[in-house]
């Protein structure tokens, strides 16, 4: 049995202090704090080239920073060795841009992969099962299972990737762009789906964003990068009255109206 | 530490039994328990969850089958375990969909046959292959401006210059070896004077070639296969065609022209490189003067012993360049294909360079230049 690391009482999942990232001269962060509470969507977003995935992959372990800590689930995971972090990676679960579905096996047997690892001792016929119901519950259609990553579309890799993901059930779910490349209404399902699953299960959920409407829809908080660092953390409207340039011209540009309208309108419809 | 998951049965009352599950069913701690669940003989009236302290996706499915499995009612008091027991019960839970498996006495045969019949579609593509290669060389000569004078330029680099020290130093050690032992064995006849014969004419016709064509097959073969492959994966050439530019042109044109070109060249120096070998074995360990060794080479070997060997180099070259751009062009789907493919072009170059000197050694020998 792994020995989950359990979440102190009142501390945040994710916690992010003083974080430095930087690849030759090129400084990426500098000094980057962010903390993510329990139970909610943050949404993160900032120019290409900002480190947005480099800050998720700061923060899942793939990149060690050049100073800062980060703090998953109460555990230090900078600077310390994979394996003993057992505990707090087998609650996570991440989407990785084009899905990074493993090509040679197909999508049933790449739920069970994450599976296979960690609980050896669930039953093959039950491992199946399983991995039968993430792809169900990410919404694939049931022949899917059967079928290698290059038969898939790219939106289907996307929610194959969700049900790997999803494959431990995680407390913690690493979204990176999850509905870029997908059409608006796949858009739409995906979002739809992501804050189903948080409601259901109580995720906590850590996405990368380019999509306004994903961000109006279903984040909780918004986190923007930029200038290196967290400039600001909020609700989308508390982000609205904000000054700083970018945040302006982001949420204010031509695609920010419209996503914005599209918003009202929709919570219109739905008191009305 | 999470609590284990529990059950105990309980008489309902009615003459049924109850299944109580208490602990945490989670997806942790329900490997240990699936089983004994699974196996417990029913008939189970209803499955109290309510006792549950902690359940995730896998162990509300465990509940939610079991009580599809027994006909039984899944009674919860617990609103968060209900929540979870709801998301489970609108994906549903469907038949079995394991992929259908062919007994061994059938697959077998099965993929024989479709080894065989891939292998006459194998031969049509290579032809086919061949042919589009023909059809560029005929549309640069028509517009010579087109030409890929850059590519071919860096791919020369690549195949020939590249290679030079590793192709060298093979080609010194074979000459080495080949002295070596044929002086060991002259020796038995009182011929050591023969070893030059023997390097001179071994290096020249055959070996220098042949090992030459084998090493760029490794090298270069392989590399194209991949470098191709990779481009088709990523969709390079696609995007290549949609622009007008045909990659048959600027990929392959360049490499088989580089690869024939070089080989040349590479054959040639290796030739010389195990002479020189030789001659250093000759003057180390049997006594014949390092320039003396090179003067007897002049003597002892026919020009068509050189003939041969530049003569079977270019078509070696065009070969691996071929397996290369060939496999390298068929790559789709995933990346484990690159990886396939590169290894079926080795092979399949190496193949081909070893039958068809075999093929040479015979003919040549025929028109009488043995």
């Amino acid at each position: 049995m792994v020995p989950r690391a359990i979440l102190p009482e009142g501390e945040a999942p994710i916690v992010v202090k003083g974080l430095v990232n930087r690849f030759g001269d090129f400084t990426v962060h500098d000094g980057l704090d962010l903390t993510v509470n329990s139970g909610e969507i943050i949404g993160v977003v900032g120019g290409s080239g900002t480190g947005k995935s480099v800050l998720m992959r700061s923060i899942i372990g793939l990149q060690e920073p050049k100073a800062g800590d980060v703090h998953v689930l109460g555990r230090e995971i900078t600077g310390v060795d994979p394996d003993e972090n057992i505990g707090v990676r087998c609650q996570w679960g991440v989407l990785f841009q084009g899905g990074a579905l493993f090509s040679t096996l197909t999508v049933g047997e790449n739920v069970e992969v994450p599976l296979k690892q960690f609980y050896p001792e669930i039953d093959p016929s039950l491992r199946r099962d399983i991995a039968r119901y993430k792809v169900q519950m990410s919404g694939l259609p049931e022949d899917a299972i059967a079928k290698f990553p290059s038969e898939l579309s790219g939106g289907m890799k996307k929610r194959a990737g969700l049900a790997r993901a999803l494959a431990l059930d995680p407390k913690l779910l690493f979204l990176d762009e999850p509905t870029a490349g997908l059409d608006p209404i796949g858009a739409a399902k995906f979002d739809r789906l992501t804050k189903e699953l948080k409601e259901t299960l109580g995720l906590t959920v850590f996405l990368i964003t380019h999509d306004l409407d994903t961000l109006y829809e279903i984040c909780d908080r918004v986190a923007v990068i930029a200038d290196k660092q967290v400039i600001a953390v909020g609700t989308i409207p508390e982000l609205l009255e904000s000054e700083h340039p970018w945040i302006h011209d982001y949420f204010n540009g031509p695609r920010g109206r419209a996503a914005r309208d599209t918003h009202d309108r929709g919570e219109m419809g739905f008191h009305g | 530490m999470d609590a284990a998951a529990q059950y105990s049965l309980e008489d309902d009352g009615a003459g049924g039994e109850r299944l109580v599950l208490s602990g945490s069913y989670l997806i942790s701690t329900i490997g240990f328990v699936d089983h004994e669940l699974f196996a417990l003989e029913g008939p189970l009236s209803s499955i109290d969850v309510s006792g549950i302290d902690e359940i995730d996706t896998t162990g509300a499915y465990i509940a939610v089958r079991l009580a599809s499995e027994n006909d039984a009612q899944l009674l919860c008091a617990n609103p968060s375990v209900q929540r979870v027991l709801d998301a489970i019960d609108r994906t549903g839970h469907q038949a079995d969909l394991s992929p259908q498996r062919i007994p061994v006495w059938k697959r077998v045969p099965v993929e024989m046959g479709q080894k065989v019949y891939r292998a006459r579609s194998g031969i049509y593509g290579v032809v086919g292959f061949f042919g589009q290669i023909l059809l560029g060389f005929a549309s640069l000569i028509r517009s010579p401006s087109r030409f890929p004078m850059k590519p071919l330029v860096r791919q020369m680099e690549l195949v020939g210059v590249a290679a030079l020290p590793i192709i060298g130093l093979m080609s010194f050690l074979i000459g080495v070896v080949i002295a070596q032992q044929g002086a060991v064995q002259l020796e038995q006849f009182g011929a050591e004077a023969l070893t030059v014969n023997l390097v001179g004419r071994i290096t020249l016709r055959e070996l220098g070639v042949l090992m030459t064509a084998i090493m760029v097959a490794g090298r270069s073969g392989s590399a194209f296969a991949a470098q191709i492959g990779t481009m088709k994966l990523t969709e390079e050439i696609d995007a290549m065609r949609t622009i007008g530019i045909s990659p048959i042109e600027v990929l392959v044109i360049p490499r088989i022209l580089a690869c024939t070109f070089m080989m040349v060249l590479l054959g040639f120096y290796a030739s010389m490189v195990a002479i020189v070998g030789g001659a250093v074995v000759g003057q180390l360990a049997l006594g014949i003067p390092f320039f003396t060794f090179l003067e007897r080479i002049q003597e002892v070997v026919p020009t068509y012993d050189l003939w041969v060997g530049l003569i079977k180099a270019p078509v070696f070259g065009l070969i691996v360049a071929l397996a290369g751009c060939y496999h390298g062009m068929q790559v789709k789907g995933n990346s484990e294909e690159v990886g396939k493919r590169t290894t079926l072009a080795v092979v399949s170059a190496i193949f081909a360079v070893i039958v068809l000197d075999a093929f040479f050694a015979v003919f040549f020998t025929e028109v009488g230049w043995g």
